[in-house]
């Protein structure tokens, strides 16, 4: 058992791992993979402690299709991998989507395309976290930036997940899962766990994907005296196949609207000195630790920096980003890729700010003092 | 159907009827004889959970009343790994094609035979793609005709089950469509078996291969499984090139090897231990 009473010198990585088993994950299943293993280890090693099950599949392919089965059996699961591994477990994350199956996903990213830069930092599977699959879809996508947000995180992943009956993925990076930092982890028993709801009518009555007035609907597991049938296809709210038209909308646009009528719930952002900010500095993941240094070193030399940090990548914060950006004459957004969540902010504040980017795609980190200097050339 | 036919009670009369599959399809034999395995062992229905990939064969699961999961291509092993692991009591069932077991699923099939994990495998072989048609599988014999090779096919086939032993699998029948009655206690041999169990049904596809090959009719297709097919008996005294051409039906293979569950959960189980220990002291 994982000792709690003491704070430890731990990874992101193992922190991820104890965040999902004090959400009470009891499965995971995985493939190899830098700069990921450590939650696969973290978890061959703690699981079975908890009366969960490890398995290491024969691919990523594999491994979030046995996530997936393990959850329609009732089991909270989990995977974790990274961007090629990641790229292998699209289309089952469709389907997990589709079928509308709970599940986390975390990907800790490495530099790309291809096999790319397995020890190095890259956070430039923002765009694929969103759009990998194919299909019209709304994924939650989740961020952190310390060894403690690891844990954090993965128990909201696991909360939104069961809550919302939808893959979560976490997009951590190499940095933050390969760190130290020192952490005192709460009591897994002290930790908010949210369970799926469960149905209260007879198995005769019982609609898998019944639509409610929140568009979210209770879900049986198998083996429960439901027997209820799942599939890819495209399905009415007894999962049974269909092509009318009618119960294709209204499917899709149950995909969509349990997702947008829930933004305040899933949304989740953290701000830095942002009350009276000019200049805001928008980053996310391990690149939110650099800015919160360079909000102050900027303010020491007297411009008005502020940090707005995603917690949710995705859905896209438009509601807060809009409400800051009001203030703000130029916003700065670091990211370690050639330019891609910028698009989304100037979709947002381009009417109303300078938005202009920072970008690293060499492999390492993006510094405060980088940071400053791009406020410095176009703060005026 | 008759409604006094065993096979009835256990459709899903929410399902639109007729199938999906052509008339005279071997796909329908298959699942009465499974439906009868399932019946004579009066397994709950709640207790099954039927998996199933993409494909004609993998249509199976939406027409019958179990928990039934249609996965994506090639994946259905993988998924019913996950549901056995997370809830052991279920009896875990794939039924899938040629195509979808051994092409796109083959890495998922040969880990699953070596991991010997308590799951019977049913692969319903018409050495075809039919759903998309008719393009060879990994199962078509050479020099055969496909709407893929409009030359004849020139790669060599697998023996599914053959490639079932030699990865693993604990328990391993062959039937067709013709023996109706031995494929389906093939497959209650194959459910009660603790461990991977796979069992390869023989089945005709007349609108396809059929077709492109001058095979003839369902009727005749599957005639032609009468007068090819050769029992494991009778097969042990025939020398190899006799039986060149020939399907040898029967149990091919039944072996005892630890199953993985179980293996596991003993290790969980010790793991379990010093906490209960840790109780009783302070009790």
């Amino acid at each position: 058992m994982t000792d709690v009473s003491v704070p430890k010198l731990i990874q992101g990585n193992q922190a991820c791992s104890y965040g999902a088993i004090a959400a009470g994950c009891r499965f995971f299943a995985g493939y190899p993979i830098t700069p990921s293993t450590e939650i696969a280890e973290t978890m061959a090693l703690e699981l079975p402690k908890y009366g969960g099950k490890f398995i290491q599949m024969e691919d990523e392919i594999a491994s979030i299709s046995a996530i997936i089965g393990a959850s329609i059996a009732g089991s909270k699961a989990m995977t974790a991998t990274s961007g090629p591994g990641f790229s292998l477990m699209q289309e089952n994350l469709g389907y997990a989507y589709m079928a509308e199956v709970p599940c986390v996903v975390i990907n800790v990213m490495r530099g790309g395309p291809s096999t790319g830069l397995p020890t190095k930092v890259s956070q430039a599977d923002v765009m694929q976290a969103n759009w990998g699959a194919h299909g019209d879809y709304y994924p939650i996508v989740l961020s952190p930036s310390s060894v403690s947000e690891c844990f954090d995180i993965t128990v909201r992943a696991f909360n939104l997940s069961e809550r919302y009956r939808c893959p979560v993925i976490i997009l951590s990076d190499e940095v933050i899962g390969h760190m130290r930092e020192m952490v005192s982890l709460p009591d897994f028993s002290s930790v908010e766990m949210i369970e799926r709801q469960r149905p209260n009518v007879p198995p005769e009555w019982y609609k898998h994907f019944l639509i409610t007035h929140d568009f979210t609907s209770p879900m049986a597991s198998f083996g429960e005296g439901y027997r209820f049938h799942l599939t890819g296809l495209t399905h009415d709210e007894f999962g049974l196949p269909t092509s009318d038209n009618i119960e294709i909308a209204k499917k899709l646009g149950k995909l969509k609207l349990k997702i947008e009528r829930h933004l305040s719930d899933i949304s989740q952002v953290n701000t830095y000195k942002i009350e009276d900010a000019h200049i805001v500095i928008f980053a996310y993941g391990s690149v939110a630790r650099a800015a919160r240094q360079a909000v102050l070193l900027s303010r020491k030399k007297r411009f008005k920096a502020g940090l707005f940090q995603p917690i949710t990548l995705w859905p896209f914060p438009d509601r807060q980003l809009r409400q800051i950006s009001r203030k703000a004459d130029l916003i700065v957004v670091a990211e370690l890729n050639q330019g891609q969540i910028i698009n989304e902010v100037r979709r947002v504040c381009k009417s109303h700010s300078k938005v202009v980017g920072l970008n690293r795609y060499d492999g390492e980190l993006i510094t405060p003092e980088q940071i400053l200097e791009k406020i410095k050339e176009e703060h005026r | 159907m008759q409604k006094s036919d065993v096979t009835h009670q256990y459709l899903r009369h929410t399902m639109e009827f007729p199938n999906v599959w052509c008339p005279g399809c071997g796909i329908g034999i298959v699942l009465g004889a499974f439906i009868r395995a399932v019946d004579r062992l009066h397994i709950s229905k709640d207790d099954l959970a039927l998996v199933s990939g993409i494909g004609c064969t993998a249509r199976i699961p939406a027409y019958v009343d179990f928990n039934t999961l249609h996965t994506t291509h090639g994946r259905p092993i993988a998924f019913a790994t996950g549901v056995k692991l997370a809830n052991p009591k279920l009896k875990v069932v794939v039924i899938s094609g040629d195509g979808d077991i051994l092409a796109i699923g083959g890495n998922h099939f040969i880990h699953a035979c070596r991991r010997n994990i308590d799951i019977t495998v049913v692969v319903v072989n018409n050495y075809i793609y039919g759903m998309t048609g008719g393009q060879y599988s990994p199962t078509t014999p050479m020099g055969k005709r496909a709407s893929t090779a409009p030359y004849l096919t020139v790669e060599p086939p697998f023996d599914t089950c053959n490639l079932a032993i030699s990865s693993g699998a604990t328990f391993v029948a062959r039937s067709t469509v013709y023996h109706a009655t031995q494929l389906s206690s093939l497959i209650e041999k194959a459910l009660v078996k603790k461990g991977f169990s796979v069992v390869e049904a023989m089945s005709n596809c007349h609108t396809q291969y059929g077709r492109l090959n001058r095979e003839g009719t369902a009727v005749r297709m599957i005639q032609a499984f009468k007068n090819v097919a050769v029992p494991v008996s009778t097969a042990a005294k025939l020398s190899p090139e006799k039986l060149e051409g020939k399907i040898v039906i029967g149990v091919l293979h039944d072996i005892e090897r630890p199953e993985y569950i179980e293996h596991y959960q003993k290790i969980i189980d010790r793991l379990q231990l010093p906490k209960m220990a840790d109780k009783e002291e302070k009790e």
